[in-house]
Order: structure tokens, then C-alpha cells, then sequence
């Protein structure tokens, strides 16, 4: 209650809308509402008791939350919503006027970013052999979330196709690969690509139906899909072991290599010590490569007819029609080649795990994914990264840091709160600044020279 | 045929809860032209009021006839989940009506997380139980197989839903042709500028069209409460997929075709979980929306939609 978005003042002649009376009063209303909003859930708890549903009361809270929304409310009223001069002014006026050297500060953020990426396992044996192993494993846990955010990227962000079954095809990746190397014997490599073959091809027979239906009803049927794949995995126990899911899918070798102790092993070849952190490393250059590819491909692809193709369409669908293209199957083949990209993360997260089952592919996977490609802002590649450091990185973050527990309590989880805070970022990214947190874009197709499209023409439906 | 007549009543039974909450989609897609992606949660949300109201006047209050209290928990549930339809419009889709087509579409799913967490946080992840509370029914038909007899039961409560529904929809439809809150939906749903350079408020029709749907899909929760007997925070997903594939079967934007359609998916799904297989059910609702938007895009009773350039 305490955050929406442009409050119109209500000014009439005589009363001046700027007064703290108003402030007051405003907040006073969002607080009553928070009571209203809050009691049955934050004033009354329900717990099963023996004997039925025991009924608890927490007064303090639900006082305490109510408190919280006034105050959050009067703040923004004052220094935001009903005052002349918001401070939020200040912050745009300064963004904007210094588009340029942030695009400059984004160049060099890009490489800076990319040059520290391709060092992060050393720097971590280096700088924190302790912990080592725990930071390179979230690295490979940001890294897929990265490329997953780049392949779901390409269909939302630069097609303008709202996919909420993305997960389908991270399930379809992984399971090809633990089901071809359980029934083949198929090891990663071999079965990477087949993995992602396999993926835009159902990518192609999910999309080739609903591709003509308009934006919002592809996103329900899209995630419609992505259930019916998820059950349809967790039903058929005789061949992909249902809710047991499928275990000992074999690791990634290095030219043939295993990486393991002793003999023949990665180590031994090169004659050098072993050490189980070189698993981690060679998992953690593996996705970063596949990542890149991924990125690259994007990039490559935009400056050809179809990525131009796949951003007029996002931006106007019939005029593309009158145009002459053919709308069908370029949606077609930004769908197939995003969900390659998901199959590909999907048999890396498979080898990575060695264990995989339908738990991994629900909902809230494609809703994670979709909110980090819609905080990065859609269509932008280093918004993408950004988002997923934050987002998973911090959430990560989150659970190492002691003194919260101390605040809220012993039985405090940070984890707990994560979707939450995720679905709320979705919402105030979208409210405050609708192409997300990096809203200046390159343009692909440029006429004479390169005009930068500032975040306030963009809001404005100029450019893109 | 005797167990054909009882899935034929429990697929009716569903099939009103569903209708209840397609009413919510359908309402604000033909007014805003957007899908309302956290109405299955704000169903959710009305469960849950429910359940809680029914304790305080049950446990705390200790009331015990029962039509008043489940008369009081329906007001008050309708009230308070109406706050929520109102919050979640007010904070999500109202700031960013000029924005483009995907930006609202987005704000909703991240508002059905937002529903979804709150609850799970406030209220825990375990399920809620609450014991059968309408018991008995009345024996329409009586038939023997060779597993021995087998009656066919409407109980009360499904006759409560039922009949709920029944008065529900006859209020509403009333509501949307007669009076001047429904002049100015229908008139919002053809042309929002013009309507509001006619004089209506466009903001606050759009407002209460959200507490409508909210209000009718807390009644679907209690009911929801009451027939099976169980909900957690996540009971709003599926069923909103479901209520949404009941009100495009239905042909989206329209009020007897959400009904209808809600129906429609209430007795397939039953059907599908009587003949065929139970772990399959939802992939078959999820089947027919699928193929209901491929071949037949503007549903059973609704208008085919021709974009203006």
C-alpha cells in the first residue's frame, strides 16, 4: 500500500494539495486499508491443532504493519507524490542528462563484468580458499540463471511473445539428456545438442499452434504447456520414474577426461594434483561458455533480418504483417531458438545436479526466470546479468547474514521471503520504470547515425 | 447410469465454482482488455478469509447456527476480499494503464506471487482442514452393480452451491443490464475515451468491476472451503487456470458464456476423472484451452474481436 505509482493530487482551487493535512490524511487512509488488507492474515494465524484449527491473534504485528504502511505512506507523500518539488525529480533529471556517460559507464561495466567473469573461479581459490567451493557453486547457479534469462530473452524481449511455460523446455533439455544417457548411454557432450534440438523441436510443435493468438492469450497457454509437460513427466512413472525423478546422470567429461581421482582422471593426465574444486571450476567454464554462446548468438542474430524482424513485430504486429513478413514464422523461430537456449541450460543443469525430477520445472522456475529478463529490463542483455546477480546472488546472500536473525528473531528465514520480494520487485520495476532497470537501448537499425533512445521516449512507446 | 447421474451432479457442483471465479477474469478482460492473472489468487485470498471469519464466529464467538454463520463469514468475506480485488487493481494495473500490452500482464503475475508468498508467510505452507460442516443430502436414485448398491446423493451443500450460484448470476445479470453501474461497464467495455468524455468515471468503474469480481470470487472460496475441506496458499493457481479456461471456452467478455463455460470444464474435468484418470485431470482442462484459443478463439458465446488499426 505504501508504494503507487502516479498519484494524480487532488487539487481543487481553494485546498492546496501539498499540505501536510493532505499527507496525513492520504496515509492515514493507505494504513486503514493495510488493517483491513492485514487482519485476516497478518492479525489472525491459523495453525492445526489436535481437535481442528487453532485460532491465534498477533495483535503486535498486524499493529506494527499497519504503523509501518502510514509511515511508509506519509514519507513518500511528502517527499514524493504531494510536494512541488519531488526528489525523485532531481534523480531522473540527473539520469537522463547523463545518458551518454552512463552508456559509456555501461561499455565499460560490460567488460569489466565479462573480464571478471572469465577469472571468478581463480579469484575465489585465491582470495577465499575456504569458502571457494560454495562461491563458485552460486556462480554456476547465477551463470544458467544468466543464460536462462538470455534465452528467455529472445522470445520476450526481443520477439514481444510473453512466455510463461520457459520452464518446459529447461525440463525437455534435462530430461533428454538423463534419459539418453540413462537408455543409451549417451554421455554430455553427445547429448548437449541433441538436448537442444530436442527442446526447439517442441518449441516448434508447442508454438506452431499458438503462435497466432495475441499476447496475453499466448502467455496462458504457454504456461498452460508447461504444466501439462511437468505432469505429463510426473505421471508417466514407467518411463521417466515420476516423482522419483532420475538419478546418476554421468558428469561432463574434458576431451574424454573424467574429472576424478586417481588414475586416467583430469589430474592425473596433466600431473597435477587433484582436487575436488576442479569439478566445480570445469562446470563453472562450461555454463559460462554456454552462456556466452548464447549471448553472442542474440547479438548476432539482431543485426540480421530476423532479429530486426523479431523487434518490429514486438513493437507493431500488423504493420509488419502489411509489410510483408511473415509473422508466423518468425515467432516460430525466435520460440524454437529460445527454447534451444532453455534445453541447453536444462542438460547442464541436469549434469550439474545428476539428479533431476519434476520439482525443478514448476511454475515459479519460469516465473523466477521471467522476473529477472523483466527487472534487467526486456530486451537487455546486460540488464539480464545484472538482475540475476541480485536477484540470486542476493537472495543467496541473504541467508549468510546472521545479524537478520538477531533482528526478527531466531526462526527468521530470508529465504522464506524471496518469491515474495521477486514478485514485488516485478510489480514496482513495471510501475516506476515499465523496460526495467536498464531502459536505454542501442538500436539495432540505425538510419544515419546512432541516436541513443532515452528511458522517457521510450515510455513513451518511441523506439524501443 | 447411476454413477453417470452422480458425476453429472458433482460436475455441476464444481462446475458453479468455477463459473464464479470466471466471472471475475471475464468482467475485467472485457472492460480493460487485459487478464487479470492474480484473480485465481485473490479466489485464494477469499478462501482464506473465509475460513478464518468461520473460526472467530465458531470457536471465539461461539455461535452455533450454523445459516447465520455461514451468511455473516460470506458478507464479510465478500467485503474483505473485495479490499484485495480493490488493492491489487489500485497498485498493479492502474498505473500503468497507457503502458504497453505486456507491462500490466506482467504486474499480475507478479502480483499472484506477491498473493501467493504473503499467504504462505503469514499463514504457513501446510494445508488447512476443516472438518465437513453441512453433512447429509438427499437420495435422488438407487441402483445396484456388482459391487453392491450405489446411491446417487445431492447433498445440501451442494444444493447450498448450486442454488448460491443460481441467485448470484440472476443478481448480476441484473445488475449489468439495469442499473447505471452496469450502463457504464458496457460502456467503458466498447469505448473507454468516449465513455469518459460522456461523464463517467472510468477509473472507478473500472475499480468496482475489480471488487465485483473479487466479491464473486470470494463466494466461490467459501465455497471452495466448505466442499472439499482443505486449502493452502497455492489452491489459487490451478483453479484460476481452470476459471480462465472456463471463460474463454465461454467466450471471453461474456457473463453467461463464463457461466456456461465454467460449467462446461466443471463437468469435463469430473467426467475425465471418473473415466478416464484421475492424474491426468488437469492436463486435459489445460487441453481445452488450448484448444479452444487454437480452433475456436472467441469461445462458445462470445464476439469475435477485430482489431482497429
Amino acid at each position: 500500500m505504501a508504494v503507487s505509482g502516479t498519484k494524480t493530487p487532488v487539487a481543487g482551487p481553494q485546498g492546496d494539495p501539498n499540505s501536510l493535512q493532505a499527507s496525513i490524511k492520504d496515509a492515514a487512509m493507505a494504513a486503514f486499508l493495510a488493517g483491513v488488507l492485514g487482519f485476516f492474515f497478518i492479525g489472525i494465524r491459523t495453525d492445526i491443532a489436535p481437535g481442528g484449527l487453532d485460532l491465534k491473534m498477533r495483535w503486535g504485528a498486524w499493529i506494527i504493519s499497519i504503523l509501518i504502511v502510514f509511515a511508509g505512506r506519509l514519507l513518500l507523500n511528502l517527499f514524493v507524490y504531494k510536494t512541488r518539488r519531488p526528489v525523485t525529480r532531481n534523480l531522473s533529471i540527473g539520469l537522463s542528462g547523463s545518458e551518454s556517460r552512463l552508456a559509456q559507464a555501461g561499455k565499460v561495466l560490460k567488460w569489466g563484468l565479462f573480464a571478471f567473469a572469465l577469472i571468478l573461479p581463480f579469484f575465489f581459490t585465491t582470495f577465499f580458499p575456504g569458502r571457494d567451493r560454495q562461491f563458485i557453486d552460486l556462480a554456476i547457479l547465477i551463470m544458467t540463471y544468466i543464460m536462462l534469462g538470455w534465452g528467455l530473452n529472445i522470445v520476450v524481449g526481443l520477439a514481444g511473445l510473453l512466455d510463461l511455460g520457459y520452464v518446459a523446455f529447461y525440463a525437455v533439455g534435462a530430461y533428454s539428456f538423463a534419459l539418453l544417457a540413462q537408455y543409451l548411454d549417451f554421455g554430455f557432450w553427445l547429448a548437449l545438442p541433441l538436448a537442444g534440438l530436442l527442446a526447439a523441436t517442441w518449441g516448434v510443435i508447442l508454438g506452431f499452434p499458438v503462435l497466432r493468438l495475441r499476447g496475453d492469450y499466448l502467455a496462458i497457454v504457454t504456461l498452460a504447456f508447461g504444466e501439462i509437460i511437468r505432469v505429463v513427466l510426473l505421471n508417466w512413472y514407467e518411463f521417466t520414474k515420476g516423482p522419483d525423478g532420475i538419478s546418476g546422470i554421468p558428469k561432463p567429461t574434458f576431451f574424454g577426461l573424467e574429472l576424478k581421482r586417481g588414475e586416467g582422471g583430469f589430474a592425473d593426465f596433466f600431473g597435477i594434483a587433484y582436487d575436488p574444486i576442479q569439478r566445480f571450476i570445469f562446470l563453472y567454464y562450461i555454463i559460462f561458455i554456454l552462456a556466452l554462446i548464447t549471448n553472442f548468438v542474440t547479438m548476432r542474430l539482431r543485426r540480421l533480418p530476423i532479429g530486426r524482424a523479431w523487434e518490429a513485430l514486438r513493437e507493431d504486429e500488423i504493420a509488419c504483417r502489411s509489410l510483408g513478413i511473415n509473422t508466423r514464422n518468425t515467432k516460430l523461430t525466435a520460440f524454437a531458438i529460445g527454447a534451444m537456449f532453455g534445453g541447453f541450460a536444462g542438460s547442464f543443469f541436469a549434469t550439474r545436479q545428476g539428479f533431476i525430477s519434476p520439482e525443478s520445472f514448476t511454475f515459479l522456475e519460469s516465473a523466477i526466470i521471467l522476473a529477472i529478463v523483466v527487472l534487467g529490463g526486456l530486451g537487455s542483455q546486460i540488464g539480464v546479468v545484472i538482475a540475476a546477480v541480485v536477484m540470486i546472488g542476493g537472495i543467496e546472500m541473504l541467508r549468510n547474514l546472521g545479524f537478520l536473525q538477531q533482528v526478527f528473531g531466531s526462526g527468521f528465514d530470508p529465504v522464506q521471503y524471496r518469491m515474495l520480494i521477486f514478485g514485488l520487485a516485478m510489480v514496482l520495476i513495471m510501475v516506476w520504470k515499465p523496460r526495467g532497470l536498464i531502459s536505454t537501448r542501442e538500436p539495432s537499425a540505425v538510419l544515419k547515425e546512432k541516436k541513443r533512445i532515452g528511458a522517457d521516449m521510450v515510455a513513451q512507446g518511441e523506439g524501443h | 447410469m447411476e454413477y453417470f447421474v452422480q458425476q453429472l451432479i458433482n460436475g455441476l457442483t464444481l462446475g458453479s465454482i468455477y463459473g464464479l471465479i470466471a466471472i471475475g477474469y471475464t468482467m475485467v478482460y472485457g472492460i480493460i482488455g487485459m487478464i487479470n492473472f492474480a484473480h485465481g489468487d485473490v479466489f485464494m485470498i477469499g478462501a482464506f478469509i473465509a475460513l478464518a471469519m468461520f473460526l472467530i464466529l465458531t470457536t471465539v464467538l461461539g455461535f452455533t447456527f450454523l445459516p447465520v454463520v455461514l451468511l455473516i463469514v460470506l458478507i464479510v468475506s465478500m467485503l474483505f476480499t473485495s479490499a484485495w480485488g480493490w488493492t491489487v487493481e489500485r497498485l498493479a494495473y492502474r498505473p500503468l494503464r497507457g503502458s504497453f500490452r505486456l507491462a500490466p500482464l506482467i504486474t499480475a503475475i507478479g502480483m499472484s506471487i506477491v498473493l501467493q508468498n504473503f499467504v504462505q508467510i503469514t499463514q504457513g505452507a501446510r494445508v488447512k482442514p476443516l472438518p465437513p460442516q453441512i453433512q447429509g443430502g438427499i437420495t435422488l436414485m438407487e441402483g445396484s452393480t456388482e459391487n453392491g448398491t450405489i446411491l446417487v446423493q445431492l447433498s445440501y451443500m451442494q444444493i447450498i452451491i448450486i442454488l448460491t450460484t443460481v441467485v448470484l448470476m440472476a443478481g448480476f445479470t441484473l445488475l449489468i443490464s439495469r442499473t447505471p453501474l452496469g450502463r457504464a461497464q458496457r460502456a467503458c467495455e466498447q469505448d473507454r475515451k468516449m465513455a469518459s468524455l460522456l461523464g463517467i468515471n472510468v477509473d472507478r468503474t473500472i475499480s468496482l468491476t475489480f471488487v465485483m469480481g473479487a466479491a464473486l470470487a470470494a463466494v466461490a472460496g467459501l465455497m471452495f472451503v466448505l466442499l472439499y475441506g482443505v486449502i493452502d496458499f497455492y489452491i489459487g493457481f490451478l483453479a484460476g487456470v481452470k476459471a480462465f479456461t472456463a471463460a474463454v471456452l465461454g467466450g471471453i467478455g461474456s457473463l453467461p458464456g463464463a457461466m456456461l463455460g465454467g460449467l462446461l470444464i466443471g463437468l469435463i474435468e469430473v467426467f475425465w476423472s471418473g473415466y478416464f484418470s484421475v492424474e491426468y485431470k488437469d492436463v486435459a482442462a489445460f487441453s481445452i484451452l488450448a484448444i479452444v484459443l487454437i480452433f475456436l478463439p472467441s469461445g462458445l458465446l462470445g464476439q469475435p474481436e477485430v482489431e482497429k488499426v
